[in-house]
């Protein structure tokens, strides 16, 4: 947490900043995973998934389960196997998980035509299902995630540099460019994009409107899933609500980036990296959340559709 | 006749609860649960007022609740508590500033709910969620940083309030005081929706732009909507406050939020009758599954196959009401109620009252 972040002390005022710059930059790639999650799921259905943080608990629990059978007297692969083996397991059984709350609460509701609002409280709920079954069946312990790969420090002159730290970034770096392509040069993304554009006369032009939502649920989830896994290797100690509030944060991330674009999901996440671990190295670190959500509101206020987003045009 | 009959009836029913809570035939469990109820009540409905009547989607009512408990049990602590020095105000006086108290709180309130209401001005929907979301995680935060009011350790001391009532008589004081101000806010609301202003509220819910072209001031009606429904939730959380004797800024999370939302979203947007039967079902539910016998009881057959697992019914709890409603939305996606009240619904109803 970023209690622990080193503080300014006696050292050089140029190696505390590139070291907090490090650290936002970590923080605000969890961040932009997941907020990338929940932008691509609103883009495409305008639905706010509430149960996306949750997913993203889920994808952690997933990967311990995965790594501690991987590792386990059965299969008995070395560290670096199993972390190469788990990245795609887990990635598919979180998006397992995403695609099957898809299938069993929102797709009939979408089906009857209900309220949009009413989708999200069914989101919500299946949020806390989500942490609440996960506290009835493994207990208020927190789980300890097995070390896959071994940690290297690498010291640059005062600042210090994990590998785990660089694959983190490098991870969110990817994952965003890789979006970014999907959603803008394949035919899946036209189709997204002609979703979020006009729903009803979608399905009329011939594109399988079902199997496209599937496929956004596929790839938000899984990254979720993704994200998990690198938050349990940096911060090794797993409980059902770890979710909760990192969720609404990449939320709230999104939504300043504009929600529905994968380049405002980015920047917004970073963007709350960096108003938080720029809080926490100034203040009291009890002050993170009161400053951060202020400095979001005050975005909000002044481009009430986010940075990125296009504000909606209402016809008369 | 047709006229009073529900007053009537109200009256009757309350005087027989107090009476039988003053002589004891219910004991001090089941009174704070129809407080829970009552409190649930004021905070539906206030919800209601935004969520549903306006058609907004704000997430975040519990911050305005612990705006009005944390306001309120100040103000009692200072007039007749010990904690901040001697008594401000003598200790006979407390029945008249009681509830004063109580409505400057949720004053209180609902000049902080500005913070959400101005912003709703140029933007709508999940915007608006989400600057509601962050009012809820600031008004927290900036509480806990206070020490004054004992920041995250929360702040006690309001049972002198209640004590200083005792001892003018001896009764289910904080059972009145949530019964008066429960009929209050839906008295409230329901004046409210009926006016000229909460045709205006409807028109917004309709279609904002077209509401414009028809002359209502679209501005000046989300503000005092907002107002009025944060003034009345503040009142839920100063009685809260005292009933419990003791506030934590944790206690007013986003789970109290989503709470209230549930309560809204279950009984049909937009329906004052709704949100009270939905909150009296949501806090029966919450506390007959909080009895582990019967969580153990409904999951039997699950312990049976697996007996080493032993749930706990506060954790169960929470999974099962989600589940259920879960269900319910699939089978009526429009809440219990839709957006009707009791009488549309049961039309041969309103032949026996008339409620205004």
């Amino acid at each position: 947490m970023p209690s622990r972040f080193q503080r300014f002390t006696k050292e050089n005022p140029v190696d505390f900043i590139i070291q907090n710059v490090l650290n936002a930059l970590q923080w605000g790639s969890f961040y932009a995973l997941i907020a990338l999650g929940y932008t691509l799921v609103y883009g495409v259905l305008r639905l706010i998934n509430f149960a996306h943080g949750d997913i993203f608990m889920v994808g952690a629990y997933i990967s311990f389960f995965v790594a501690g059978f991987l590792l386990g007297p059965i299969v008995g692969l070395s560290p670096v196997m199993a972390f190469v083996v788990t990245v795609p397991l887990t990635m598919a059984l979180t998006s397992l998980v995403g695609v099957t709350l898809e299938r069993i609460a929102y797709r009939p509701l979408r089906r009857k035509g209900a309220h949009r609002l009413y989708v999200v409280i069914t989101a919500l709920m299946c949020g806390l299902i989500l942490e609440y079954s996960n506290l009835a069946l493994l207990g208020a312990s927190r789980l300890k995630f097995p070390e896959l790969i071994e940690k290297q420090i690498w010291n640059l002159g005062g600042v210090t540099l994990t590998n785990l730290k660089v694959m983190v970034i490098v991870a969110a770096i990817l994952v965003f460019l890789f979006l970014q392509w999907v959603v803008t040069r394949t035919r899946v993304g036209m189709a997204m994009r002609a979703i979020s554009y006009d729903k009803f006369a979608i399905p009329l032009m011939g594109i399988p409107i079902d199997s496209i939502i599937v496929v956004t649920f596929i790839l938000g989830s899984g990254f979720a899933g993704l994200a998990g896994l690198l938050f349990a290797m940096s911060y090794p100690v797993l409980e059902p609500f770890m979710g909760m509030l990192i969720g609404w944060k990449a939320f709230i991330a999104a939504v300043v980036g504009g929600i529905g674009d994968i380049k405002g999901a980015f920047v917004g996440g970073f963007l709350l990296g960096f108003i938080e671990v720029g809080v926490v190295s100034v203040f009291p670190s009890t002050y993170r959340d009161l400053f951060a959500f202020t400095i979001l509101l005050l975005i909000l206020w002044m481009k009430p559709s986010g940075l990125f987003g296009i504000p909606q045009s209402t016809k008369i | 006749m047709k006229k009073y009959s529900l007053n009537m009836l109200l009256i009757v029913f309350a005087i027989g609860l107090l009476f039988a809570a003053h002589f004891r035939i219910i004991d001090s469990y089941i009174q704070i649960v129809v407080m829970t109820i009552g409190i649930n009540i004021m905070m539906s409905t206030s919800l209601n007022l935004v969520n549903g009547n306006m058609g907004e989607f704000t997430c975040g009512h519990a911050a305005f609740m612990c705006i009005g408990a944390y306001i309120s049990s100040i103000l009692s602590v200072f007039c007749f508590g010990t904690k901040f020095g001697a008594p401000l105000l003598p200790a006979a006086s407390v029945v008249i500033v009681f509830p004063i108290i109580l409505l400057i709180g949720g004053a209180v309130a609902a000049l902080s709910s500005l913070l959400v209401s101005v912003p709703s001005f140029k933007t709508r929907d999940d915007y608006l969620a989400i600057i509601s979301i962050a009012v809820n995680y600031m008004i927290i935060s900036a509480i806990e940083n206070m020490d004054f009011v004992g920041g995250s350790r929360g702040f006690q001391g309001m049972k002198d309030t209640v004590w200083a009532m005792i001892d003018i008589f001896d009764g289910p004081w904080m059972l009145f005081w949530v019964i008066n101000f429960t009929v209050f806010t839906v008295w409230v609301i329901r004046r409210f929706i009926s006016s000229t202003y909460g045709k205006g509220v409807n028109a917004i819910c309709q279609d904002e732009v077209a509401a414009e072209i028809m002359s209502v001031n679209t501005n000046k009606i989300k503000i005092i909507n907002f107002m009025v429904a944060a003034g009345l939730a503040g009142c839920a959380g100063g009685l809260y406050a005292h009933i419990i004797g003791y506030v934590n800024p944790q206690s007013f999370n986003i789970l109290k939020s989503t709470e209230a939302m549930v309560m809204v979203y279950l009984g049909g947007m937009g329906s004052l009758s709704g949100a009270i039967i939905s909150a009296v079902i949501f806090t029966g539910l919450l506390e007959v599954l909080r009895s582990q016998a019967i969580v153990d009881g409904l999951l039997s057959p699950i312990t049976f196959m697996f007996p080493d697992w032993e749930p706990s019914a506060g954790v169960i709890k929470w999974v099962m009401i989600p589940l259920l409603l879960v269900i319910v939305m699939q089978f009526r996606p429009e809440g219990i109620m839709g957006n009707r009240e009791l009488g549309d619904v049961f039309p041969k109803l309103k032949k026996f009252y008339r409620f205004k």
